[in-house]
């Protein structure tokens, strides 16, 4: 009970976050506390039963997994639109306006 | 309960102080240097005395070896992190108090 | 004890908003990304504390590991400020919009998830785990029972590498100058104590916590701390090249099983019983592979060169 409130908080703040915040790195770090608490409430449910429902922990596994690639896809998308910096730092072909 | 969980328990709560008095450190100490110092010193002593203890109380040989093998990759990484912060700050100019 | 454990919850809870809200509006972006990290380990603390030593494992080298490198080493390759982006309260009126925009959302999560079917999927997953070939629950949901959505998710992993080899080359240098001889030393000294971790994660899987995530983010972590420690890169990008196919391997494993299984019993992923295991074994070897390989792949942040130019 306690971590679902939790995760609802979480949620909210990662919400929060992704719209207040206006430098990207920041909206992405939001985003990623966003799934986190996603990922919160499903565990949380999931440990209700008994026996611990394994399914919500195989789907939070693939989700962890898919929010890093996004991550990093962000991320590599976000170097190369950054001003400043020379381009073979930021993974332009050189020449390449 | 057996001497020797007596033994394990008593060295896990020897442990704590030890990262308390790192933590302590970290958030009172006046520059980069001495927090790494608190805290590297502290949290090495203190894991170590906490793995130990609980592989005394697991009362297996397996777990208490994977233990200790997690404390002594941990003072690897934990000496090679302070001396690459240690490094890292030194060569961007950061001051040692009191300097 | 119930209240030291309540206690423990509670104080976690804590830390985790408070790492939360620092990751989000902490002056400076470096402590942000730092808040991050520490709030992925407490993450991981957390995870154990709910009965899923999986997800900590895997929340432990992923959210805490790899993504702090990823984000360490993106942050180190922006330029601007590092102050930029800080929350301001542009107008108090937008309380008036926030704190009730909260409590509504909250109270929908919370009565969302309060009206899920209460006794969830454990007592099937149990009563048919002997058929599955393995003996860890969450190993038989992500590579029999539902190893359709580890299938897609291995691809969706492939497709965010073929996104970011397809924005352009590898920024160069790929590491910063290092400061002290002991990473690099450390690096090659820890490398074998990363295969032996990895193998050991991926055999513990078929019958305790483990498997083919954490072990491939294990390893894609061990590749990532030798480019550091100053080894040359041996991803290349060339086309036709070995590594296209080792980075692939772990889909093309599955949808290979997939559609011979199809052929074979008629149904798309339906092991036979007697061949489970050996064939959740190979998946889970080539998975780890190219899990392994595309963590690294993406931490290059772009695409490799065909040769990597020898350094010094």
């Amino acid at each position: 009970m306690f971590y679902a409130i939790l995760a609802c908080a979480l949620f909210v703040l990662g919400l929060h976050g992704l719209f207040a915040s206006t430098h990207m790195l920041r909206k992405l770090l939001s985003l990623n506390v966003l799934t986190s608490a996603v990922f919160l409430l499903l565990v949380t449910v999931a440990d209700l039963t008994d026996p611990v429902d394994p399914v919500p922990h195989a789907i939070v596994l693939t989700g962890l997994v898919v929010t890093v690639s996004t991550t990093a896809v962000a991320l590599a998308l976000l170097i190369r639109l950054s001003p400043g910096g020379s381009d073979t730092a930021r993974g332009r072909p050189e020449g390449d306006q | 309960m057996t001497v020797v969980g007596v033994i394990g328990a008593a060295l896990v709560v020897a442990g704590v102080p030890f990262f308390l008095f790192g933590t302590l450190g970290l958030l009172r100490l006046p520059d980069t240097y001495s927090r790494l110092h608190a805290l590297a010193k502290g949290d090495n002593v203190g894991l170590g005395l906490v793995c130990l203890g609980l592989g005394l109380q697991s009362g297996s040989v397996l777990v208490t070896l994977k233990l200790l093998m997690i404390w002594v990759l941990m003072l690897i990484a934990s000496a090679t992190g302070a001396g690459l912060i240690a490094r890292t700050a030194l060569a961007r100019g950061v001051k040692p108090h009191g300097l | 004890m119930d209240w030291l454990a309540h206690t423990f919850d509670g104080l976690l809870g804590l830390a985790l908003l408070w790492l939360a809200w620092q990751a989000m509006h902490a002056p400076g972006l470096f402590r942000s990304v730092v808040s991050y990290m520490v709030f992925g380990l407490v993450m991981a603390l957390i995870w154990v504390r709910l009965e899923a030593p999986d997800i900590a494992l895997a929340e432990a080298a992923i959210g805490a590991g790899a993504t702090g490198a990823l984000l360490l080493s993106a942050l180190a390759r922006l330029k601007d400020g590092s102050d930029a982006g800080r929350l301001h309260w542009r107008h108090p009126a937008e309380l008036v919009f926030w704190l009730p925009f909260a409590a509504v959302t909250a109270l929908v999560l919370g009565l969302t998830a309060w009206q899920l079917p209460a006794p969830g999927l454990g007592v099937d997953v149990a009563r048919t785990l002997g058929q599955s070939g393995v003996d860890n629950p969450v190993t038989a949901v992500l590579l029999n029972f539902r190893s359709f959505d580890t299938l897609l998710e291995i691809g969706v992993l492939l497709v965010g590498v073929v996104a970011i080899w397809s924005l352009g080359p590898a920024p160069s240098p790929i590491v910063p100058k290092m400061p002290s001889p002991a990473l690099p030393a450390l690096g090659r000294a820890l490398f074998p104590v990363f295969v032996l971790a990895a193998t050991y994660l991926l055999w513990r899987g078929s019958h305790a916590p483990g498997g083919a995530f954490q072990a491939g983010a294990v390893m894609g972590a061990g590749g990532i701390l030798m480019v550091l420690a100053g080894a040359r890169p041996w991803l290349t990008g060339e086309e036709q090249g070995p590594w296209r196919w080792l980075l692939s391997l772990g889909l093309v494993a599955m949808l290979a099983v997939a559609v011979a299984m199809a052929a074979l019993a008629g149904t798309f992923f339906a092991y036979p019983p007697a061949l489970a295991a050996p064939l959740i074994l190979a998946l889970e070897i080539s998975a780890a592979l190219s899990i392994a390989l595309l963590m690294f792949a993406v931490y290059l942040c772009g695409r490799p060169p065909d040769h990597w130019e020898a350094e010094d």
